[in-house]
């Protein structure tokens, strides 16, 4: 991983008023997640007066949270939750967002802006689409307007769904939290009452088995980390090749190192066979492993576009196929969290990338998997999503040009790289029980990146 | 006292890095860093960490003397429990297949519930000594109580005292290599160059095709890079293996067979059994493979010339086999350590040989043919390379993978050593 150094610079006194005098970008250390300690530090002010206002005002004061309906013009305010969900046409939409322009010079660094709307394809009423659809607006346009770390996300309720479902509250915990560090401009959609909220919000997934594929190095090994932590049991995952970094990493989330080659017909069934072994369920799948060989279109081989897609996404369809044909991946029978899979999708694969066509195939490939396949995993109580990370800070990453790498890491409203750790954070949530409303979607760690936006 | 009971001796799975050949990949790491990611492979295959296990006893033939607790050492470096006792072993090249016999009985006989056994060795990292007149001088003076004392102890130094020292691997007693003792009995069981070398070639093709199966995936994992083992050529062809020279028996002119590619290379590596009582594996939902049957050690006098240096499995052989009511053709799977290509060929034609097993094993006829179709099926130490202490969990672990799914099938295992020694072994898959 190369290190950010201008990070580092611009978070010292003179970097400060440095960087500020010459209208510099100026990335602020993101508040993270770390067990035991406060979910955020300081009042959340909850604008609006709609049903979801007051559900959602219930639900942060049963987390023992500083709730205010409306603050003094000095004091500091750590997150503001705005209610948009009774919006009719978008001339209703004024008072609350002015409100929230007050809040906004009042954030604490790493504050949170989080809108609650409602799915703008819920409805056919021109002017309450229209106001829907504007919020979305305006919560992308205010995270790129975000300063000190600070982040402006959206919940997206179905049409009818009750606010105080527990995808809701999952959602709105994460974002307000610090797991969302680098998730900014980003929508999660809640679609139904499946779920369940943890007995222990830092142990969300105690008891979980969990597959990661790709776990020897980088994203895979911090995913590994995050859901260790979160308290699944481990199964770790990559190619012969790679098993000695893989070993360390099963020996430190104590997890079963398991050497396979995803391309392999039987992959799918022999992860099932371990996990049958091991620990007599399979709870969640993360699909990590990925490979880029770039290549102009032009000068595009055989071999490049075929191992890319073969790596990428037609060993996870395959993988998947094999999982959704076993009762060992159908946690029904164990109450409401149903069976989890998350596949890592590519802001490439959103706005595609030059010398990716193989690639960004692969990824928006991906997508269009999740989608599909959500149905599926509805009728067992379960949910499929994927995660686009944006430029994140690796070993793959540290190998573009300085200069390249140095424009594309502040090329986002946090005008910085993300982690392993972000990328891992958002798996872990949507493998949570709290996130069962949700399914079908992919969702962006990006820091709100000016590519694919 | 309570009645002890026999119980049934399960191996579990086993892990070994990649064997490399002496003075490569493996140059600077010594016997403790390639046992150590050996076992933190093991552990990481099964999620044994923190886990107590009974014992952990594995050794090396080349062995420094700072090395005195190698697998204790060892042990601590992993993420195991650090209450887990351990010893070293020692038993030349059947250093891997005692500590894993022996093991297997302590589990069979309800001392412990779970073991791991194996071994390493190291040709790059071999402890190099000082001549003994050096050594004797050196501790004359370290006895000395005065300066005068230990400065006339010292005096007595001459240069040629300050060579140092490698580790022989010769015999003590014959002056003889293994391989000029292995081309005594190989001429005399009238063994051909065609023979050898098509069985090096076999061993070759067999590793080369495990390898591409995936056979190996659950079995090897990576060390410095190096993924498969670097002796292995799967592009060997009997017209390259007949071009070679003859690298022992030279003395038998036109007649010498034995050259470097029918001959195992000098390696270095490290491999590990994880061994349980079946109700140990079962609670730690772990895999069964195979049962550990038996275990026979062996030795013959080769001094005066009586056996050959590398038949004592012959003779074991056949004292287990009787003990178990077992003939050959009641194995599916047939192991015998290719220390060279002759070594294999002459226990098989002796065992072949009314004349041999009735003279020298006291049987009323020959032992049985071996059936070539089943022997070393996926590869032996000429394409893997013969890390000595190592060889008997390479053994035991993938024979114990190719028996598992087939209940009650047996497979047999061969190891000779220096020394005129060797141990056979029966495992039984399920």
């Amino acid at each position: 991983m190369a290190k950010d150094l201008y990070t580092e610079f611009a978070n010292t006194g003179l970097g400060r008023s440095l960087t500020k005098s010459l209208g510099l970008p100026q990335p602020a250390k993101l508040r993270r997640h770390r067990p035991g300690r406060p979910l955020i530090d300081g009042p959340v002010v909850v604008l609006g007066s709609s049903e979801a206002a007051s559900a959602l005002a219930d639900r942060l004061l049963s987390w023992n949270l500083d709730v205010r309906r409306h603050v003094g013009p000095k004091e500091k305010v750590a997150g503001v939750v705005a209610c948009f969900d009774s919006a009719s046409s978008p001339a209703a939409l004024s008072s609350t967002v002015l409100e929230i322009g007050m809040l906004l010079k009042q954030l604490k660094p790493s504050g949170r802006l989080i809108t609650v709307s409602r799915d703008p394809q819920g409805t056919s009423d021109p002017a309450v689409r229209a106001a829907r659809s504007g919020v979305q607006g305006l919560t992308r346009s205010a995270a790129h307007e975000m300063r000190a770390g600070g982040t402006a996300n959206g919940i997206v309720l179905a049409d009818d769904l009750d606010p105080s479902a527990p995808g809701v509250a999952g959602a709105l915990r994460f974002l307000l939290s610090g797991r969302s560090a680098f998730v900014s401009g980003q929508f999660i959609s809640v679609d139904s009452v499946t779920g369940a909220l943890p007995e222990n919000w830092d142990r969300p997934l105690q008891g979980q088995v969990a597959v990661v594929t790709g776990a020897a190095r980088g994203i895979g090994a911090s995913i590994a980390r995050v859901l260790h932590r979160d308290g699944a049991r481990l199964i770790l995952v990559d190619i012969p090749a790679a098993g000695e970094q893989l070993a360390a990493v099963a020996n430190e989330v104590s997890g079963t190192a398991l050497q396979l080659d995803i391309t392999a017909d039987d992959a799918g069934e022999r992860i099932l066979a371990h996990a049958a072994q091991h620990h007599g369920r399979l709870d969640i799948v993360v699909h990590n492993a990925g490979i880029t060989r770039d290549k102009l279109l032009a000068n595009m081989d055989e071999s490049r576009w075929n191992s890319v897609i073969a790596v990428n996404i037609e060993s996870q369809l395959r993988m998947n196929r094999a999982f959704l044909a076993s009762d060992l991946f159908n946690a029904d029978s164990r109450g409401p969290m149903g069976p989890r899979i998350i596949s890592l999708a590519s802001t490439s694969g959103i706005a595609g990338n030059r010398g990716q066509t193989n690639y960004a195939a692969s990824k928006a490939g991906v997508m269009g998997m999740v989608s599909a396949t959500a149905a599926q995993l509805a009728a067992r109580h379960g949910t499929i999503n994927a995660v686009a990370p944006g430029f994140i800070e690796t070993e793959m990453t540290a190998k573009i040009p300085f200069a390249t790498r140095e424009v594309a890491r502040r090329l986002n409203s946090l005008n910085q790289g993300g982690l392993p750790v972000d990328v891992a954070e958002t798996i872990a949530f949507l493998a949570s029980p709290q996130a069962g409303g949700t399914s079908g979607l992919t969702l962006r760690v990006c820091g709100q990146n000016l590519v694919g936006a | 006292m309570s009645a002890q009971t026999i119980r049934d001796a399960v191996i579990i799975g086993g892990n070994r890095i990649p064997f490399a050949r002496a003075h490569t990949a493996y140059a600077t790491a010594g016997n403790q860093d390639m046992l150590t990611s050996t076992l933190n492979g093991l552990v990481a295959r099964f999620g044994l960490q923190g886990e107590q296990i009974g014992t952990v006893a594995a050794g090396a033939v080349m062995k420094h003397s700072k090395n005195f607790n190698l697998t204790r050492e060892s042990v601590l470096g992993t993420p195991l429990d650090p209450k887990t006792p351990a010893f070293d072993v020692q038993m030349a090249c059947a250093t891997g297949m005692e500590a894993i016999g022996s093991m297997a009985n302590k589990i069979k006989l309800g001392q412990i519930d779970s073991a791991i056994a194996g071994g390493v060795d190291s040709i790059s990292d071999a402890p190099i000594v000082v001549t003994d007149e050096l050594r004797g001088i050196l501790m004359e003076a370290n006895r000395a109580k005065t300066v005068s004392q230990r400065l006339k102890a010292l005096a007595k130094i001459r240069p040629g005292h300050l060579a140092p020292q490698a580790p022989g691997v010769n015999e003590p007693r014959t002056g003889m290599s293994m391989g000029e003792h292995m081309a005594i009995t190989a001429h005399a069981w009238g063994i051909t160059r065609a023979e050898q070398d098509e069985l090096a070639l076999a061993s070759h093709k067999n590793l080369a095709a495990a390898y591409d199966r995936g056979f190996f995936d659950d079995l090897i994992t990576p060390f410095k890079n190096v993924s498969r083992d670097t002796n292995m050529r799967a592009d060997s062809t009997l017209e390259k293996l007949g071009k070679l020279s003859p690298a022992f028996g030279k003395d038998l002119g036109a007649e010498a067979t034995m050259t470097a590619a029918n001959s195992t290379a000098l390696t270095d590596g490290a491999s590990a059994v994880l061994l349980g009582s079946e109700e140990w594996a079962d609670q730690h939902d772990l895999p069964k493979l195979a049962n550990f049957i038996d275990y026979e050690e062996g030795a013959v006098d080769f001094v005066d010339g009586a056996e050959g240096l590398l038949m004592a499995p012959a003779y074991a052989a056949a004292r287990m086999l009787k003990r178990n009511n077992l003939s050959f053709s009641d194995f599916e799977y047939i192991e015998i350590h290719e220390a060279f290509a002759s070594t294999v060929l002459a226990q098989i034609k002796a065992w072949e040989s009314e004349e041999f097993c009735k003279n020298k094993l006291g049987l009323d006829s020959a032992l049985g043919t071996i059936d070539r179709s089943r022997l070393n099926v996926n590869g032996s130490s000429l394409a893997a390379g013969h890390p000595f202490a190592a060889t008997g969990g390479r053994i035991v672990a993938s024979l114990a993978k190719a028996l598992h799914g087939k209940p009650g099938k047996l497979g047999f295992i061969s190891v000779c050593a220096a020394g005129g020694q060797g141990i056979t072994a029966i495992i039984e898959g399920r």
